[in-house]
This record gives structure tokens, sequence and C-alpha cells, in this order.
């Protein structure tokens, strides 16, 4: 799982994808989640972090992080790297 | 440490060009207490879904459409449309406020009388009155509104046969520039076809022509069609008593005010367009006062409106049971109130709101109830928080014909709750339960046994 190349997030959550013209937003959640995709964390990584800080737990979490994942991956803001 | 609060992690697209109907919708504010009931409590009480009725909601909307017409012409009643909603309860309180009862068909009529509405107000309507039924309305004085010639000669035979005066009024059908026109109820005003009944019926001498009605469709937005209809009933009122000198005593000009529900496909909400009651009263009492029937014939004014009546009282509270991701990437949220509870799901945007306060955070959703079809869609394409299987929602305006053209499909009907004026619910109707339906099953003997 990997961020597309050349895209660029702003602090506040808008996203721009200049191979597309796209733009996007982000919730807070989605702006930290998204952070750390780009920093290359791994699900197990990013599941520990947000489950020990937020009101949430893991299976929950992975529910949601399952959701948005495939939105990123509809939207093409993520590449799947082939390991799914 | 105390954790911080969880919200779902969201991305969405920001689309440029023409700003979608979104637009306007500003944030949907939550539900969270009815008549001053949590409506948590209301559903860990009563039973999720349930249906929930305002009587505070009904009496001050009633006292509301009433104001509207006897400030504004000095003979005015009410007869409380029987189909729009027929829970006794809900023909109580408005039987209470004063209303007559609006009948379409014998098990409505029964209905009437059982609950103790005097059988001279009670309004029968509709097609279908059985030589049963007839027989009935005649013997008891009720209000018999004569839909087409059968039906007319059925009642000359019976006022015969039983040595009875039928107490009758025409239901009068015409073009008051609406689309599409509803022809097939009544006589027709352009043709003359409702100027033949009424002659027929002053000639024939064995009947009281009592009155006039026309009832010229549903969810009606133009206030000047109201106008139209009645300048053309006043029209006919003039020529019976230019004719026959006969004074006839009330104008029913029926139901039909929009509510504030949204119609599908309308771009501005229906709270922000449809016609208030004074507009409606406006329209039909100018044409009457610009009558030339005397002062001492003024017709008594009779409205059967139904959805504008009860609709603002009527709430579906229920849970989400899922959330899923469409094909298209779009929001799925699977609530436990299908379009077999929700039939107006078919025609109204339904305002359904969350029961408590959610983040601001929307997203473009599609709201299905839980039967195994694809039209159970109770509301398409709507911006909606996120909620999560478990929380509650409460859906708006119901309160028209929904309890009357519920269908038992694959789930039962669930409690349906009115809060009385001092704020305490009472159940009005029971949650169906296997055995209530089975009640009226019968499997024959030989079927009895079987090896599975
Ligand atoms: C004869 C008659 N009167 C009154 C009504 C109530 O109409 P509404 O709910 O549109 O006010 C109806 C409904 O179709 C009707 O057929």
């Amino acid at each position: 799982m990997q961020l597309k190349k050349n895209i660029a997030i702003s602090d506040t959550g808008f996203l721009f994808d200049p191979s597309t013209g796209d733009s996007f937003t982000l919730n807070p959640m989605g702006i930290e989640i998204l952070g750390m995709i780009k920093e290359g964390k791994s699900q197990a990584e990013i599941t520990s972090h947000i489950t020990s800080m937020y009101d949430v737990v893991e299976s929950a979490f992975e529910r949601y992080f399952y959701d948005f994942i495939s939105m990123l991956k509809h939207h093409q803001i993520i590449e799947g790297n082939g390991e799914n | 440490m105390q954790k911080l609060p969880f919200e779902r992690p969201l991305v969405q697209k920001i689309s440029a060009g023409l700003p979608s109907k979104f637009g306007i919708q500003g944030k949907l504010e939550p539900i969270t207490h009815i008549d001053g009931i949590p409506v948590n409590s209301l559903i860990e009480e009563f039973g999720s879904p349930v249906f929930v009725i305002s009587e505070n909601t009904i009496r001050k909307t009633y006292k509301e459409a009433y104001r509207a017409f006897a400030s504004r012409y000095p003979k005015v009643q009410f007869a409380w449309s029987y189909k729009t909603n027929y829970l006794n309860a809900v023909c109580s309180v408005f039987h209470q406020e004063g209303s007559w009862a609006e009948v379409v068909s014998g098990f409505e009529y029964d209905k009437a009388i059982a609950i103790g509405v005097e059988p001279g107000h009670i309004i029968f309507n509709g097609p279908d009155k059985t030589i049963e039924d007839l027989t009935k309305a005649i013997s008891q004085g009720s209000l018999i509104h004569i839909d087409h010639f059968d039906e007319l000669y059925d009642i000359i035979d019976l006022a015969d046969r039983l040595e009875e005066r039928p107490q009758v009024a025409i239901r009068v059908n015409m073009d008051t520039g609406i689309y599409p026109q509803w022809d097939r109820f009544g006589f027709n005003y352009e043709n003359g076809e409702a100027w033949d009944a009424l002659n027929r019926i002053m000639v024939n001498g064995n009947m009281d022509l009592v009155g006039l009605h026309t009832h010229i469709g549903t969810y009606m937005m133009s206030t000047d069609a109201y106008r139209i209809a009645a300048t053309k009933l006043v029209d006919l009122a003039q020529g019976l008593m230019r004719k026959h000198k006969h004074a006839i005593s009330y104008i029913d000009m029926g139901g039909g005010f929009a509510s504030r529900n949204t119609l599908k496909g309308a771009y501005y909400p229906g709270s922000d367009t449809t016609p208030s009651f004074d507009d409606f009263a406006e329209a039909i009492t100018s044409a009457f006062m610009k009558s030339e029937l005397k002062p001492d014939d003024l017709p008594l004014l009779i409205l059967e409106t139904g959805r504008a009546l009860i609709d603002d009282a009527g709430y579906l509270l229920g849970t989400v049971i899922a959330n899923k991701r469409l094909a298209d990437g779009r929001r799925s949220t699977i609530i436990d109130a299908g379009v077999n509870l929700l039939f107006t799901a078919f025609w109204y945007e339904h305002d359904i709101r969350p029961a408590k306060a959610v983040s601001d955070q929307t997203e473009d959703s599609t709201i299905y109830g839980p039967l195994c079809m694809n039209i159970d869609v109770i509301r398409g394409n709507v911006l909606f928080p996120l909620l999560k299987k478990g929380d509650h929602y409460v859906i708006k305006r119901i309160g028209a014909y929904n309890n009357t053209q519920w269908l038992q499909f694959i789930t039962l009907r669930p409690n349906v709750v009115m809060i009385d004026t001092t704020g305490t619910p009472h159940i009005i109707r029971k949650a169906e339960t296997l055995d209530s339906l089975n009640q009226h099953e019968l499997t024959p003997g030989h079927l009895g046994q079987f090896n599975v």
C-alpha cells in the first residue's frame, strides 16, 4: 500500500492529485492515517498507534480502516503494490 | 490517560463545476427528543423500529388550519380523511377537535361508527360503495357523495325500497389548470355531466341534495387550482338556486393540500415551497365570498384535508443495521425500516436525521431498508453523517398514509406510540406477532404433517 507519487496533502486535509486534476478533502483522522501510510507504516503499526491514542477498539478500527483504504483506492490515491 | 474521541477516517472528492443540489442542504441537526422524550428511551421501551405520533402536533396543526379558514369564512367544518391515518387514537384526536369523518369504504365507514362518530357527520366518498354499504349509510342518515351514474341509480332504487330520503352530494371533477387532471372520480364539470347528475337528482325528488364535492388531487402546490375549483362549485350551487330554487347546505373542497415533505426530484425542500393553510384558505374563501350566494344561503365549507394535518405529527424511529460501500464508492447505510413500513418513501425525499449529535462530516449516502429487494430505498443520494451500526435515526413527517398503506412483508409491523399532551407515551397499536398473523390462516388437514 503506497501513496501515489506527486500527491500533495496540506495540513488542513486538502489533497490534490496533479495527474488527474482531482482534489479531495480529508477529515482529521483521515489526515493522520494517510500521513502514516505516506511514512510507509504497516497496517499493524497504524492500528496500534490509533487504538492507543483514541477511544476505539481494534475490531471496530479495522472495519473503518479497510473502508477508508477502499475509498483511497477507489479515488486512486493509493496504489495496491500488488499485495492484495 | 483519557483517550481521544475517535472519528471514522474519511476522504471525499471535491467536485468542481455546478453546485449540486446538496449545496443547499444545511447541517443535519439531530433529533434527540420527541415531545420531550429521548429517542433512545422510546426505542428502549417500545422497540425498534417504532412509529411515534405527537398528539400535541396534531392538535396544534389542526387549530392552525381551522383558524386559517374560520377567520375568513363564517361556516367551516373539517372532516378527517380516514385513509390518511385511521388508527383509532388518531381519529379520536381529530374528532375531539371537532372534525367529522370522511370515509371511502365500508370498512372505514364501520370504523367511524365504531369509534362513535355520529352517522350524520360521516361523509361517504369513493367509487366502491356496495349495496350493503349504501343501505347502512342511507338508513343512518350519513352523507353520501355519489361518484357515478350506476351508483346514483342504486341509491334511487334503495330510497324507494327503504322508504328513506338519502342525504346526497355529487363528486365533481374538473379542469383546474393542473396536470394530470383527476377525471376518474365523480362527474365532469366542463362537459355538463355534473349538471346532468344534479338535474336527475332534483327531478327524482326522493333524495335530499345537500352538497357538492370535489377532490382535485393530492399534494397540491397550487392555491390557484383551489380558487378555480371553488369558483366552479359555487357556480353549480348558483345554478341550482336559479333553476331549482334549491340551496345546498355545503360545499366540500376535498383534501390535497401539500404537506411540508419534499417530493422526489424537487429542487427546493417542501418546507420552503409548500403554501400555508392561510394561502389555501384565502384562495378558497375568496371564491366563495365573491359569489352571488345570499349571505343567508352561504354553504358550509367542508375540508377533507389529510396529509397536511398529520404528516408533521408522525415520526419513524429506528436503528442502523450496517454500512456498506456500493460498487461506485458511494456509502450505503442499511436501517431497520423498509418501504414496507415507510410506503411514502416511494414519493418523498424523507427527512432522516441522526438521533444524537454526530460529527459534521457527511458522505453521499443511500439509505436502504432491510428488505431483500432492490426497490427498498428509504432515501437515495443524501449527504448523511456517519452513523454506526446500532446508532438510532429519526425520520420526520411520516404521519400521513404510512399507517394505512404499510405492507406486512417479511417483517411484522411494529408498535405505534402516541405521546399525549402531558408528554406520556401510550401504545396505540401493538406490534404484530406471529400469532396475530397466523390467526387469519387456515391449513387444510392433509397439509398438517411433513418431514423435513
Ligand atoms: C376524497 C378524498 N378526500 C380527501 C383526501 C385526503 O387527501 P390529502 O391527504 O391529499 O389531503 C383524499 C385522498 O386522496 C380523497 O381521495
